[in-house]
């Protein structure tokens, strides 16, 4: 809903007011910056009493001319991605199956995997990580790449099972009666129509499983979070602002990118193409992990989940 | 049967440190929750209010949060924190860093149930000349704040699960109560670990059950 339509058209006294209302909050937001700045660059004196160089300081930054840092950070990046391409992929495969489990036709498949469904996504995914760690001693990767397929496969699995669900019951029934058989049916006709309008949903979910990679660390799988650590405990305490600045810029990059690409491709093939329901249906239970999916700006309530009125 | 007894002596030891873990998480959850609450409706705020620095702040603050994980913003508030001279509990970190992953959430939720009102709505309350206090608060709020509660239980349950990376940092809450449970009791590492799920479970599932009934009823009434 655009905002215009709750107020009068400004007036010059109105224009006036709000052009000083954002000099002040803009000097506001400026003067905190400055502040949190300040705050650490100066030299801070500890209980001891002995006086720590500022956060950017000389010798706090000089590990970053060090190649061998970098070179830790490159690995960990490599790594995380590493897993997170296993992890998609075999998410994908998860959900594909998921949903077909539950659209069976038959009772006998349907109820358990809804059961199953249900239990991977109540659980937190660090648990699952654990379980699988603990459980089939996998190794920290594998531990990671399986425990991130299966919750992930189950979001996904949800989202499709919701795509074939919403559309027009004519496209199963066209199918069957050009001779196709069940199965030829779902995988021909179902299937495509419902993996593309969910494309969205499920390249933002794709970007949510990268920035989980991040909790293989309780496994000790040396991806990007890990890596600071690693190199904190290797350089020292003193480091750890400049190690964990680094990271988080490696990380913000990462899925900024990610989540660029994830609305290009989005927009490219989105339900628009393959539009024949007459409104994109809602996933029970998902919007929570949609805010959380959603990449920025993304799709709003008003275009995922209503028809227009 | 010698397994069975010593299974059920395992999970009766494990209980009291369950309780504790359990107890902690409900008291992250809630905690954090209400912060994240009141934090995100700030932001919500922000992202639709007449200023445009207040808007970009808003925005750019959403951006980073929500494209950093979690562990990352814990990790802040545990180690780089108390350099930087905040001296604090681990649990009341935790707590912030929750909060402050949570609250972009809550904000999407919150406007995203203010752009599910049709606009008809609006226009038809200024045409028939309410103000812009009548509009929201009679029209607007009441039909958003009815859609803005399944997406927000479901941030809660999102919430609920995401308090488990608190156990990394020193929180005792219940993830870190079953990583100590599955060393201490290596033969019946499965129990302990299924204990665990079905606990969370036992928070997030009716949290779930509770946002399919009101967003039932609110489909009714459309």
């Amino acid at each position: 809903m655009s905002m215009a339509v709750l107020y009068d058209a400004p007036g010059p006294k109105t224009r006036r007011n709000s052009t000083i209302a954002s000099v002040i909050s803009a000097v506001a937001i400026l003067a905190g910056l400055a502040w949190v700045f300040f705050t650490l660059a100066a030299p801070r004196v500890n209980a001891n009493g002995a006086e720590q160089p500022g956060m950017f300081d000389q010798s706090r930054l000089d590990i970053l001319s060090d190649p061998e840092v970098w070179g830790a950070f490159g690995g960990g990046v490599v790594d995380t991605l590493r897993m997170a391409g296993a992890a998609a992929i075999l998410a994908i495969i998860v959900g594909i199956l998921f949903s077909f489990g539950r659209t069976a036709a038959s009772k006998w498949i349907r109820v358990p995997t809804s059961i199953l469904l249900e239990l991977f996504r109540g659980m937190p995914l660090l648990l699952l990580i654990l379980f699988v760690f603990l459980l089939f001693s996998t190794g920290s990767y594998w531990a990671g790449v399986l425990g991130l397929a299966v919750y992930n496969g189950a979001i996904i699995g949800e989202a499709l099972r919701a795509g074939i669900v919403s559309l027009p019951k004519g496209q199963r029934e066209g199918g069957l009666s050009v001779g196709l058989t069940s199965l030829q049916t779902r995988f021909l006709i179902e299937f495509p129509q419902a993996f593309r309008q969910m494309l969205p949903i499920i390249l933002a979910q794709l970007v949510v499983l990268l920035k989980d990679t991040s909790l293989a660390y309780v496994v000790g799988y040396p991806e990007l979070a890990r890596t600071i650590k690693n190199l904190q405990n290797f350089y020292g305490s003193r480091y750890l602002f400049t190690l964990f600045a680094v990271g988080f810029v490696i990380y913000l990059v990462m899925n900024l990118t990610l989540s660029y690409i994830a609305r290009y491709a989005a927009k490219r093939s989105g339900p628009k193409l393959g539009k024949i329901t007459p409104e994109t249906p809602k996933i029970p239970g998902a919007e929570g992990t949609r805010a959380i999916t959603m990449p920025r700006g993304g799709r709003s309530y008003s275009d995922t989940g209503r028809a227009p009125e | 049967m010698d397994v069975i007894s010593n299974a059920i002596d395992a999970l009766v030891d494990i209980t009291p440190l369950y309780m504790e873990g359990f107890l902690l998480t409900l008291a992250l959850l809630g905690i954090s929750g209400l912060g994240a609450f009141v934090l995100g409706i700030i932001i919500a705020t922000m992202r639709i209010s007449p200023v445009p620095a207040l808007r970009l702040c808003a925005t750019i603050y959403t951006e980073i949060l929500r494209n950093i994980p979690l562990l990352l913003v814990l990790f802040f508030c545990a180690y780089v924190l108390p350099i930087l001279g905040v001296n604090s509990d681990f649990f009341l970190l935790a707590v912030l860093g929750l909060t402050l992953y949570t609250s972009p959430f809550v904000a999407e939720a919150v406007r995203s149930g203010f752009n599910g009102v049709p606009v008809g709505q609006a226009e038809a309350a200024r045409s028939i000349g309410m103000g812009f206090t009548q509009t929201v608060g009679l029209i607007i709020l009441p039909q958003a704040g009815r859609m803005v509660v399944p997406p927000l239980i479901n941030v809660f349950i999102a919430l609920t699960k995401n308090t488990s990376v608190a156990g990394i940092f020193f929180v005792n809450e219940l993830f870190k109560a079953t990583y100590a449970a599955a060393r201490d009791n290596g033969d019946v590492v499965v129990l302990t670990l299924v204990y665990a799920v079905a606990l969370y479970l036992a928070i997030t599932v009716p949290l779930g059950l509770i946002a399919g009934a009101i967003e039932k009823k609110v489909m009714v009434l459309r």
